[in-house]
C-alpha cells in the first residue's frame, strides 16, 4: 500500500488504451477510480448523470476526426470572410440578427477580459480556436484591478506590520524592532505597480498567443454575433461560433448609502489606499470587509463591522468562524453590529463625519446612528451585465445574474438553452471568486471543443487573506450534516490544531485549527476548514483531493515533508476513523476482472454531490466573493 | 481541592486526541458527549450554596495550569446550562468551556489573557441577580488568598484602582457637557474595549476626540494609566520623502582626536543591563558596621584559603534566609517572585569588562567550600569558561570596592534581582559608645540598592540590622 498514486496512475493508462472508441483526449481523462472505467456504462449513461468533477469529467466524447475536421474547415474559410467582414455596416449587419452565419471570424469569442476570460482564452489558444477577446475597460478585470492582486499588495504590508507591531511576538523571537512605521503613498504604490505588473503580464501572455484583443463594449446582437465599440465610434460586428459572456462585477452598493470616493467608498476606492482614516465602518463582514478590516487595523485605523445577519463572517463554516472572530475580531480594535442593515450612509462633508443610519434587519425600525470617519461598503457584488444585449436573444437576467446550466451554457426566458452561447465568472454568480470563472472558462472551451466537461464547484477552494488566513473547500459541517440526514450516512468531523505543527510553532504561530468532514462509511472527502498560518496555499491538497475522488483511506499515506505546514492536512487526515470495510478505489482498480464491484463503487459516487448543490451554490454565491486569488 | 467542576470541554476532545495521537488510526474518535459524561460523573453537588465558583478545568491530562483565552459571556450575562462561556488554552489547544449549570456570570476572577492552575476558581457564578453581590464580594475575598500561594496575577482592579482619584474632577464636567447638549456619546471600538477591560464607565469620560468622540487616550487617562505606548503605528504619512523617523537620541558632535572602540560582547551586555536598570525604581539605605572581629575572623581564616569575598558572601546569605523578600526578584510589577535559593552573584572586574559569577546555594556552603568554589570561578572568569549558569543565576549582587580604599559607593541594580549590596573599605574610625568611652574601631560602610517595588526601607534596614550582627559577631560564619 506504499504508492496508490502510483498504481492508479498505472491502470488509468491500461483503460485509455482498451477504449478505443472514445476522442483521443481521453486517455488520461479515464483515470477516475470511482467511475472506473468508463466504458461499462457510458453507452447508456446520459450527460445529467455525469459526476461532477473538476479534472475528469468528460464523458461523451464527440467522434474525434468529424470535430476536428469541421474546425480546420471553419478556420481556413475565416480568413476571407474576416477580410468582408470589417467592412459590413452596422444596418446591414442588424438585418442578419438572429441568423446564424454559415462561416466566423472566429472559433470563440469572449467578451470581458478579466480572469475568467483570459483562463478562456489561453486554453482555447491550446486547444487550437482562434479567439477574440473583447475588452472594455483594462486587461485583467476585477481581480487584477481591483480585487485580488491589489489587496495581496495591501495585506502584504499589513501582515508585516501586525508582525512588527506585536510586541509579545517578536519578544518571543529574540527579535528587537525598532517602533514600525510606514508611508501610505508607498504602500498604495505597492499595491497598484502589482497590478500594473500582472496585468502587463496578461496582456502580454494573450498577445503572444495570438488572441486578439478588441477593444470596446461588446453586446450581444444574436446567436454567434458580437458588436463591440467604444462609446462614439462606430460598431465593429464579428461572429464566432461560440460565445463567452465574461463581464464579472462591481461592488454592489445598497440603495440610502452615498458613495462620494473620498469617505464613503467601495473596495474599487479603498484599494487604492488614497487615506487611512482614524475609524472606519465596514458595512459586511465577509471576505472583502474581512481583508479590509486586516489591513486598516494594522495600519492604525479603528474598525467597526456592520453586518446585517445575527453573526460576523456568516459564510464560514461556524467553528472556523468562531475562532476567527476570536482571533481576528476580538483583540484588535474593532466593534461590530449584527443583525441590522446600514439603511442610510451619508459621506462627511460640512465638518460633519461620516453618518451611518442602522435599522433592525428584522423589524426595520431604527435602531442606532454611527458616526465615523469613513465607511467601506464591502456588502458583496453586482453582475456586471447591463448592455450586454441579452434581450437580442431572449434571456432575462435574474438579479443581474445570467441564469446558466451546469455547463454554463445560458438558458433563456423560456428555460431553453442559448446555442453556442455561454456565461462564465461573477456574471453568472454561480460562485464568485477569480478562479471559479478561469475554471468555467475552461470547462466550456472543453466543451466548445467536443468534450463533455463539467466542474466540480464543491472542488474549488475559497480563501480569505487576514492574518492568520482561513481558506475552505466544499461543505460546511452543517450543510455536511444537514445532506447527511437526506441521503442517509453519516457524517464525521476530525480536527487538528496548528499548535501541534512544528513548523507553525517556530513560526511562532500556533493559532490555528484544521477541520476535516467526511463518510465515516466511504471515506468520502465533504468539506475541509483551515483557520492558521497559510492556509490558502494549504487548502489545495484537500481541493485536489475532492477534485480528484482521492478518499481518506489513500490521502493518510501520502507522505508529507517534515517539518512543514502542510502536516497540519496530514495530522488532519490521519485522525480521521474511516470504517474498515471501506471501500478502497486503489484496491478496486487494480482488480480489473472484477467489472461489478467497480461499477457499484462509482454508482454511489456522483449523484452525492448534486442534490444540496443547488442550495449550497446559491450561498455560496452570495457570501463568496472575487477576492480570493488566482495569482 | 475537591474539583466541582461546572465546566467542561464541548468541542474539544477529538482536537486535542488527535494532537496527541500517533498517527495511526488506533484511539477512537472521542464524542463530545461520552466525554463529558465521564466527567460529569466527577462533579460533587454542593446544594446549599447558590453561588458557585467556576473552576480552571483540566483539559487534558498533562494540564497543569491554563490561561483565560477570552471570556465569551461577561460580568452580569445570563448562563444558561451548555452554553459556552469562557476559552481556556491548555497545554494543547484552546477549548471553550461550557457551564453545568443557568445562572448569571457574578464576577471574573482570573481575567483574560491570565492563567490559572487547574482547579483555581476563575469565575463566580449567582444563581439569582440578588446573589450578585455576595459572590462579587466572595471573588475579591477568594481571588486574594490564591494569587499569592500560586501565580494568578493580582486582578486589575488592583491597578486601576489610584484612577477614581484622578478622573474624580473630570464626569462632572462631562456630564454638564452632555446635559447641555442632545448629543450622545460617540466611542471608538478600541476606546470602548479599553473601558470594559478597565472597568471604566464610559458615559464618564472626557471626550477629546474629533466631532467630540471618545478615544483610547480617554479612556487611559480615565483609568489612569500610561498610554498604551504608542501603539498606533507611527504614521509617516505625508510626505514619502518623511521615510521612518530615526528616534535616535541626540548625537553630540564628535570631539576631534577621539577614537571609537566599539564595544565587546561584554561590554555591550553590560551597557544594554544598565539601561535596562533605569526601568526598576530602585532606592539605597546605607549601614556603618564594626569590622574588628570580622578582620580578626579573616587573619584566622586566611591561611585556609578563605577570602574576603567569601567571608562576605556567606554572611550575606546567612542574613538573606531570615529576610527572604531581599532575595526576591519583582519580575511583571505585580508579583513578588520569592526565590528558592540564595545564589550570590559577586561582581569581578576582568580585564576591560564586568562579570558576576555566581556563588549558588551561599547559605548552604561552608566558608572554606565557599572559598574554594569562588576561586573556581575567577578562575573560569578570567579564562571566559564561565558558563551562562554560573554567571546569570545570581539572586543578589555583592559588589566589594574596599580594596581599593573606596570608603562608600553606589551600587546599579542589575536587572532580574531584588538588590545589591555595595562594601566600603573597613577603616579606622573613632568611636564614641552609650557611655561616652572613645574607642577606634574598624568601620566599614555597607550600602545596599533595592528594587522598592519589593522591597521597602524596613525591609532593608531590617536586613542590613541582622547584616550588621553577624559581620559584628562572626563566629557564626565558620560555625
Amino acid at each position: 500500500m506504499q504508492s496508490s498514486l502510483s498504481l492508479s496512475l498505472s491502470q488509468s493508462i491500461v483503460t485509455g488504451s482498451h477504449s478505443q472508441h472514445h476522442h483521443h483526449y481521453n486517455n488520461n481523462n479515464n483515470n477516475s477510480a470511482p467511475l472506473g472505467s468508463s466504458r461499462f456504462f457510458l453507452p447508456t449513461s446520459k450527460p445529467v448523470n455525469l459526476r461532477f468533477c473538476g479534472l475528469r469529467s468528460e464523458a461523451l466524447g464527440f467522434s474525434s476526426s468529424s470535430s476536428s475536421v469541421t474546425r480546420s474547415h471553419s478556420r481556413r474559410v475565416q480568413l476571407s470572410t474576416r477580410r468582408s467582414s470589417g467592412t459590413v455596416s452596422v444596418s446591414a449587419s442588424a438585418a442578419d440578427n438572429g441568423t446564424s452565419p454559415k462561416s466566423f471570424d472566429y472559433d470563440l469569442v469572449i467578451i470581458g477580459a478579466g480572469v475568467g476570460g483570459h483562463g478562456a482564452a489561453l486554453h482555447a489558444v491550446e486547444k487550437g480556436l482562434k479567439t477574440a477577446i473583447i475588452e472594455g475597460d483594462v486587461v485583467g478585470g476585477t481581480c487584477v484591478n481591483r480585487g485580488c492582486v491589489p489587496s495581496k499588495a495591501l495585506l502584504a504590508v499589513s501582515g508585516r506590520m501586525r508582525e512588527l507591531q506585536n510586541e509579545h511576538h517578536m519578544k518571543a523571537l529574540g527579535l528587537q524592532v525598532a517602533a514600525a512605521g510606514y508611508d501610505r503613498q508607498g504602500v498604495a504604490d505597492h499595491a497598484n505597480n502589482l497590478a500594473t505588473k500582472i496585468r502587463n503580464n496578461l496582456t502580454n501572455s494573450m498577445k503572444a498567443l495570438g488572441v486578439d484583443i478588441l477593444t470596446g463594449f461588446g453586446t450581444v446582437l444574436g446567436p454567434q454575433k458580437v458588436k463591440y465599440g467604444k462609446v462614439g465610434s462606430p460598431d465593429n460586428i464579428v461572429t464566432a461560433k461560440d460565445i463567452i459572456i465574461a463581464t464579472g462585477s462591481v461592488p454592489f452598493v445598497p440603495k440610502g448609502i452615498e458613495v462620494d470616493g473620498k469617505t464613503v467608498i467601495t473596495s474599487d476606492h479603498a484599494l487604492k489606499l488614497e487615506s487611512v482614516p482614524d475609524w472606519i465602518a465596514i458595512v459586511g463582514s465577509g471576505y472583502i470587509g474581512l481583508e479590509f478590516s486586516d489591513v486598516y487595523t494594522a495600519l492604525g485605523s479603528e474598525v467597526t463591522f456592520i453586518e446585517a445577519l445575527d453573526q460576523l463572517m456568516p459564510g464560514f463554516d461556524p467553528e472556523i468562524g468562531k475562532l476567527a472572530q476570536r482571533v481576528l475580531i476580538n483583540p484588535r480594535k474593532i466593534d461590530y453590529h449584527t443583525g441590522v442593515f446600514a439603511s442610510k450612509i451619508t459621506p462627511a462633508k460640512d465638518g460633519k463625519p461620516v453618518t451611518i443610519e442602522l435599522i433592525d434587519a428584522k423589524t426595520k425600525e431604527p435602531k442606532d446612528t454611527l458616526e465615523v470617519d469613513a465607511a467601506l461598503i464591502a456588502t458583496g457584488r453586482a453582475p456586471f451585465t447591463n448592455g450586454l444585449g441579452l434581450e437580442n436573444i431572449n434571456v432575462v437576467t435574474q438579479r443581474g445574474f445570467v441564469p446558466v446550466d451546469e455547463r454554463m451554457r445560458v438558458i433563456d426566458e423560456n428555460g431553453n438553452l442559448v446555442p453556442h452561447l455561454y456565461c462564465i465568472g461573477d456574471a453568472n454568480g454561480k460562485m464568485m471568486l477569480a478562479h471559479t470563472a478561469s475554471a468555467q472558462g475552461i470547462s466550456v472551451v472543453e466543451q466548445v471543443t467536443g468534450r463533455v466537461h463539467v466542474l466540480n464547484h464543491l472542488s474549488i477552494p475559497a480563501a480569505c487573506f487576514t492574518h492568520p488566513e482561513i481558506s475552505m473547500v466544499g461543505l460546511t459541517e452543517p450543510q455536511a450534516r444537514e445532506k447527511g440526514e437526506k441521503e442517509g450516512f453519516e457524517i464525521s468531523v476530525a480536527k487538528t490544531s496548528f499548535k501541534a505543527n512544528t513548523k507553525a510553532l517556530a513560526e511562532n504561530e500556533g493559532e490555528g485549527l484544521a477541520k476535516l468532514i467526511y463518510r465515516p462509511d466511504n471515506g468520502e472527502i465533504l468539506g475541509v476548514h483551515i483557520f492558521g498560518l497559510h492556509a490558502a496555499d494549504l487548502i489545495h491538497e484537500a481541493s485536489n483531493a475532492i477534485a480528484l475522488g482521492t478518499r481518506i483511506q489513500d490521502i493518510k499515506y501520502a507522505v508529507h515533508a517534515h517539518p512543514t505546514l502542510s502536516e497540519v492536512l496530514d495530522e488532519l487526515f490521519k485522525s480521521a476513523k474511516v470504517k474498515a470495510h471501506a471501500s478502497i478505489p486503489g484496491v478496486a482498480r487494480r482488480n480489473p476482472e472484477s467489472p461489478g464491484r467497480s461499477s457499484n463503487q462509482h454508482d454511489d459516487q456522483p449523484r452525492g454531490h448534486s442534490s444540496c448543490r443547488q442550495n449550497v451554490f446559491k450561498k455560496i454565491a452570495a457570501i463568496f466573493m472575487m477576492y480570493s486569488s488566482l495569482f | 481541592m475537591a474539583s466541582l467542576s461546572q465546566f467542561l470541554s464541548r468541542t474539544t476532545p477529538p482536537l486535542s486526541n488527535s494532537i496527541i495521537s500517533t498517527p495511526l488510526p488506533l484511539k477512537p474518535f472521542h464524542q463530545a458527549s461520552s466525554w463529558k459524561l465521564s466527567h460529569s460523573r466527577r462533579r460533587i453537588f454542593t446544594v446549599q450554596s447558590k453561588i458557585r465558583e467556576i473552576f480552571m478545568p483540566a483539559l487534558s491530562s498533562t494540564m497543569t495550569e491554563g490561561k483565560i483565552v477570552s471570556w465569551i459571556k461577561s460580568e452580569g450575562d445570563v448562563l444558561s446550562k451548555g452554553e459556552s462561556v469562557v476559552v481556556v488554552e491548555s497545554d494543547k489547544a484552546d477549548m471553550d468551556v461550557e457551564t453545568f449549570y443557568d445562572g448569571i456570570l457574578a464576577a471574573i476572577v482570573v481575567p483574560e489573557g491570565e492563567s490559572a492552575p487547574v482547579g483555581a476558581p476563575i469565575g463566580i457564578l449567582a444563581e439569582t441577580e440578588d446573589e450578585i453581590a455576595e459572590a462579587k464580594a466572595k471573588a475579591s475575598s477568594a481571588s486574594t488568598p490564591k494569587s499569592e500561594a500560586v501565580v494568578t496575577p493580582t486582578p486589575p482592579p488592583a491597578t486601576s484602582t489610584p484612577a477614581p482619584a484622578i478622573s474624580q474632577p473630570h464626569p462632572i464636567k462631562s456630564t454638564e457637557t452632555v446635559s447641555s447638549g442632545p448629543k450622545k456619546i460617540v466611542a471608538t471600538p478600541y476606546a470602548k474595549k479599553l473601558a470594559k477591560q478597565h472597568k471604566v464607565d464610559i458615559n464618564s469620560v472626557v471626550p477629546t476626540g474629533p466631532y467630540g468622540r471618545i478615544t483610547a487616550e480617554d479612556v487611559e487617562k480615565a483609568a489612569g494609566i500610561a498610554p498604551s505606548k504608542n501603539v498606533a503605528p507611527a504614521v509617516a504619512t505625508s510626505a514619502p520623502a518623511a521615510s521612518p523617523k530615526p528616534a535616535a537620541a541626540t548625537i553630540l558632535p564628535p570631539i576631534p582626536g577621539s577614537t571609537v572602540v566599539p564595544f565587546t560582547s561584554m561590554q555591550g551586555a553590560v551597557s544594554k543591563n544598565m539601561i535596562e536598570s533605569l526601568k526598576v525604581p530602585t532606592f539605597r539605605v546605607g549601614y556603618p558596621m564594626t569590622t574588628n572581629a570580622l578582620d580578626a575572623l579573616y587573619e584566622k581564616v586566611k591561611p585556609k584559603g578563605v577570602t574576603m569575598t567569601a567571608l562576605l558572601a556567606k554572611a550575606t546569605a546567612m542574613t538573606l534566609v531570615q529576610h527572604p523578600v531581599v532575595n526576591a526578584t519583582c519580575k511583571d510589577g505585580k508579583s513578588f517572585t520569592y526565590n528558592n535559593n540564595i545564589n550570590i552573584a559577586v561582581a569581578v572586574a576582568i580585564n576591560g569588562g564586568l562579570i558576576t559569577p555566581v556563588l549558588q546555594d551561599a547559605d548552604k556552603m561552608d566558608l572554606y567550600l565557599l572559598s574554594q568554589k569562588w576561586k573556581e570561578l575567577v578562575e573560569k572568569a578570567r579564562a571566559k569558561q564561565l558558563q551562562p549558569h554560573e554567571y546569570n543565576s545570581g539572586t543578589f549582587t555583592l559588589s566589594n570596592l574596599g580594596m581599593f580604599g573606596v570608603d562608600r559607593f553606589d551600587a546599579i541594580l542589575p536587572p532580574g534581582q531584588g538588590a545589591i549590596m555595595a562594601v566600603g573599605a573597613s577603616k579606622p574610625t573613632v568611636v564614641a559608645d552609650a557611655d561616652g568611652f572613645f574607642s577606634v574601631k574598624s568601620k566599614m560602610v555597607v550600602n545596599v540598592t533595592a528594587d522598592h517595588r519589593i522591597i521597602y526601607g524596613a525591609d532593608l534596614a531590617g536586613f542590613l540590622q541582622t547584616f550588621s550582627k553577624i559581620i559584628e559577631n562572626p563566629e557564626s560564619l565558620t560555625f
